[in-house]
């Protein structure tokens, strides 16, 4: 069991077989997947990320992992001269580094997104913009999951 | 077809940042979930999603199994002139869907 | 002796407050902003996807007849208003309580002549959304018919039966500990006001009978049957409990 909590409740599968409670917990495999680190890396190319100018919303404890609110708002003018070109989220212990990636540009206006993530357990949330002038900046959310406590049959 | 709940201004001023929500109905299956017998159910999600503002793309975005069932986005774009927007959906198992909403802007 | 359990019977009271003593506190309070302005946005609550499916099965033409619910019932915003805030009701024709989706699966058979909608199924989940929805914001106004009152009181007893291998009844949580933590998750007063609901946990909408039956198996107690007559009475105790909150129809909760 992780120290930082149980896996999500979307990654199980289980039933209750009257007073039987057959409960088969899969845990993510965070030791296979890549890691955060590698995840950020591979999505810059090997070009530096500076921390700074990204803003994550999100809830720092939840009291459930499957639908948790995240809105990432990145400073930038927005013009045809300088716009953020794409944001890209990734999670620190999901089964998967992934979680979305957009591409936006000038008609945008603003460089926000808000979207609903599911998060397996307590973890670290990185949201990462690229630039019109090919920099990187990205900025980070930490995010307690509890569960609930009574287990669905 | 999906159901979809899709928040898009009727109307706007020629220059308004107008803000989009896009909810549309969609298990996404994760890929990494045991169903009943044990084993694990294939992957099923919404891949895509693109918004074309008359016929310029303004707002992609690949969803991973790690957005949330009945996957939500909200974006914004700037009213430049009237126009259909369009809303396109797609993913695994062949999935697609599309919704246009009129944009009238004074 | 007889001072000792003087003072253990007054500490159990002291720590055991029953939910008459308190005002009834609905679950939406006990949320998250997040959670909350999910469940406020009919824009962005999941729940109303359903609710919106319902809306167009109210105006499908079923079985033979092809007659639709709004064929009988007209518009839902003005016939099915008020309805689901005193639902469960006396059913006259079975001389005991009713809830709404039973009644919608016995016009569904009966009236329309149409295959029975199954319990938890999609179709009768959105349709018991898309009714109980036109009750939003009204107060749970439970039937006064006297004819539920036996009903009613086996409803209530069921509510504080300790069942199941953890042997605890849904009084020693939702009364005695309500607003204290189990396992890190809130205690809520366990209202029926915000049904069927999108529960995160589930990621969809659900009914009541399907949240009951995940906290009998949570004590590790065999669960009754959808449609069981039991979660009837338990609901038309839970409504009377909840006298006076606002029906939330689609409500969201964790």
């Amino acid at each position: 069991m992780s120290e930082r909590g149980a896996p999500g409740r979307w990654m199980a599968g289980r039933r209750g077989l009257g007073g039987l409670l057959a409960v088969t917990l899969v845990r993510p495999v965070a030791a296979e997947r890549l890691p955060l680190s590698e995840a950020l890396r591979s999505h810059a190319g090997g070009a530096a990320i500076r921390e700074g100018r990204v803003t994550l919303e999100i809830p720092p404890l939840v009291e459930n992992g499957n639908t948790v609110p995240l809105l990432v708002s990145v400073e930038s003018p927005m013009t045809e001269a300088d716009f953020v070109r794409s944001i890209a989220v990734f999670n620190e212990r999901n089964p998967q580094p992934n979680v979305i990636t957009a591409q936006i540009g000038p008609r945008a206006g603003r460089a926000r997104l808000s979207t609903r993530i599911r998060l397996a357990t307590s973890q670290r949330i990185v949201a990462v913009a690229e630039m019109s002038d090919g920099s990187l900046w990205s900025g980070s959310a930490e995010v307690i999951v509890t569960l609930a406590a009574c287990v669905e049959g | 077809m999906a159901r979809v709940l899709l928040n898009v201004p009727r109307s706007a001023a020629r220059g308004e940042v107008i803000e989009i929500r896009a909810l549309i109905q969609h298990e996404m299956e994760t890929g990494y979930r045991p169903g009943a017998n044990g084993e694990v159910l294939p992957r099923d999600i919404i891949r895509r999603f693109v918004c074309r503002y008359g016929n310029e793309v303004v707002f992609q975005a690949e969803l991973f199994p790690a957005i949330s069932a009945n996957p939500f986005i909200s974006f914004t774009t700037v009213a430049t002139e009237s126009a259909t927007l369009t809303f396109h959906w797609s993913g695994d198992n062949g999935f697609a869907q599309t919704e246009t909403r009129v944009l009238a802007v004074t | 002796m007889t001072r000792r359990r003087a003072a253990r019977a007054a500490l159990a009271l002291a720590v055991a407050m029953p939910l008459a003593a308190q005002a009834p506190r609905s679950g939406f309070e006990e949320m998250g902003p997040a959670i909350q302005a999910m469940q406020q946005d009919d824009m962005a609550n999941p729940g109303m996807l359903s609710v919106q499916e319902g809306e167009a099965l109210w105006a499908q033409p079923a079985g033979p007849a092809g007659r639709s619910c709004a064929g009988c019932h007209g518009e839902a915003a003005a016939s099915m208003r008020g309805v689901a805030a005193r639902h469960p009701a006396f059913d006259a024709a079975s001389g005991a309580p009713i809830d709404l989706a039973g009644r919608i699966q016995r016009c569904r058979t009966e009236q329309q002549g149409a295959p029975p909608l199954a319990r938890e199924s999609p179709d009768l989940l959105a349709l018991s959304a898309f009714v109980a929805h036109q009750s939003r914001g009204m107060p749970v106004s439970p039937d006064p018919d006297p004819g539920l009152a036996p009903f009613r009181a086996r409803g209530e007893a069921e509510f504080r039966a300790r069942r199941g291998q953890l042997d605890l009844s849904c009084a020693q949580c939702h009364e005695d500990r309500a607003g204290g933590r189990l396992g890190g998750s809130l205690i809520p007063q366990g209202h029926p006001n915000g049904y069927p609901l999108y529960r995160l946990e589930w990621q969809r909408i659900g009914s009541l009978q399907r949240r009951l039956r995940n906290c009998m198996v949570g004590v590790r107690a065999e669960p009754f049957a959808f449609g069981a007559p039991e979660y009837v009475e338990i609901e038309l105790f839970l409504m009377s409990r909840a006298a006076g909150l606002a029906i939330e129809t689609p409500a969201v909760r964790p």
